[in-house]
């Protein structure tokens, strides 16, 4: 069963990374980031499950947060501001 | 019994999960992706926590996947808001079968 | 320990509430968290429908959308309340802010568009959170 999820999350996150490296436009890519960093939660509440530690699930909220300040600074980024604005 | 319902939900999550990225394949310009995209992805990325908690009970575990849970629901939103009004400033185009842009015409 | 803690954090809640709300007395009232936890379950309901409606759009062969950025108006007053309405909508079937102007409009992306108009966008787009988020908000 375990493994059976594993895999699909991990063809979803094959999927992203064909939008990261295809995407016309810079703005695709920084979708595909955005997608990929809430996937990587995902995977981390997975491998708690799968191997029975709990200290999988501090790297899920560090990472979730790391990637939502990330995901802002590239939307600053990308509507031409300072990341001080 | 929680056992077999936490797993049931995580194999739903990873579903919902797979949906969301086809979509982010499929679908016609950055703001359907972003829309798509990102519904699905909360709601599977949530549905795995979800069933982490189910399956682990009220300890440790169980708080910080809720707490994990908040937190994706309140950031995922936003960081899509900030994306797409970002990418509108760029200057990228919507798709050209959109049948109307009020944000062009009233001015940003 | 945990009651010094608690303790602590009242004391400063009481001390600083005036300082950093504007409106301190609001939290206190038990009848706003009663509609908040409704708020939730509606929230989750229409999270399931965009996700089952997202499903069927992607998973038919033609993809079937109409897409376009609507203008709708909201009459929240507060902050806070605003920012929940823009998120709910992002989370809801179809629906996605992109902009948030000074004197009450959303720029709204919508995947299938079936009003240009600025009433009936509103009513479809707005209507199923703002009576609820008012009873929270304000």
């Amino acid at each position: 069963m375990i493994y059976f999820a594993l895999s699909l999350l991990t063809l979803s996150g094959f999927l992203c990374l064909y939008r990261i490296g295809s995407g016309p436009t810079p703005a695709d890519r920084m979708v595909g980031i955005d997608i990929l960093g809430i996937l990587v939660v995902g995977f981390c509440a997975l491998f708690a499950v799968f191997t029975g530690r709990g200290f999988y699930l501090n790297i899920a909220l560090a990472w979730g947060l790391l990637s939502f300040i990330g995901t802002t600074a590239l939307a600053k980024h990308l509507e031409g501001k300072k990341f001080d604005e | 019994m929680s056992e077999l319902a936490g797993k049931a939900i995580i194999i739903v999550g990873t579903l919902f999960n797979l949906f969301g990225c086809i979509g982010l394949i499929r679908l016609p310009d950055v703001y359907n992706r972003l829309q798509g995209a990102t519904k699905c992805v909360t709601l599977g990325t949530c549905s795995i926590l979800l069933g982490v908690l189910i399956s682990s009970g009220v300890g440790p575990t169980g708080m910080k996947a809720l707490a994990a849970i908040i937190f994706i629901a309140i950031t995922a939103p936003t960081a899509a808001h900030a994306l797409s009004r970002g990418a509108y400033r760029a200057g990228v185009p919507l798709w050209e079968g959109s049948v109307v842009d009020k944000y062009e015409e009233e001015g940003s | 320990m945990i009651i010094a803690g608690a303790l602590v954090a009242m004391i400063s809640g009481v001390l600083l509430g005036k300082m950093t709300t504007r409106h301190p007395g609001r939290g206190l009232n038990p009848v706003r968290y009663f509609w908040g936890v409704c708020y939730i379950f509606v929230l989750a309901w229409w999270v399931t429908m965009a996700n089952l409606d997202v499903a069927f759009r992607v998973l038919h062969p033609d993809v079937p959308i109409n897409p376009g950025i609507v203008k709708v108006e909201t009459d929240l007053e507060s902050e806070s309340a605003k920012t929940a309405l823009a998120n709910s909508i992002t989370l809801t079937p179809g629906t996605m802010t992109v902009d948030l102007s000074d004197d009450g409009y959303l720029y709204v992306h919508w995947i299938n568009v079936s009003s240009t108009d600025v009433e009936e966008a509103t009513h479809q787009v707005v209507g199923r959170f703002e009576p609820i988020l008012r009873r929270i908000f304000e």
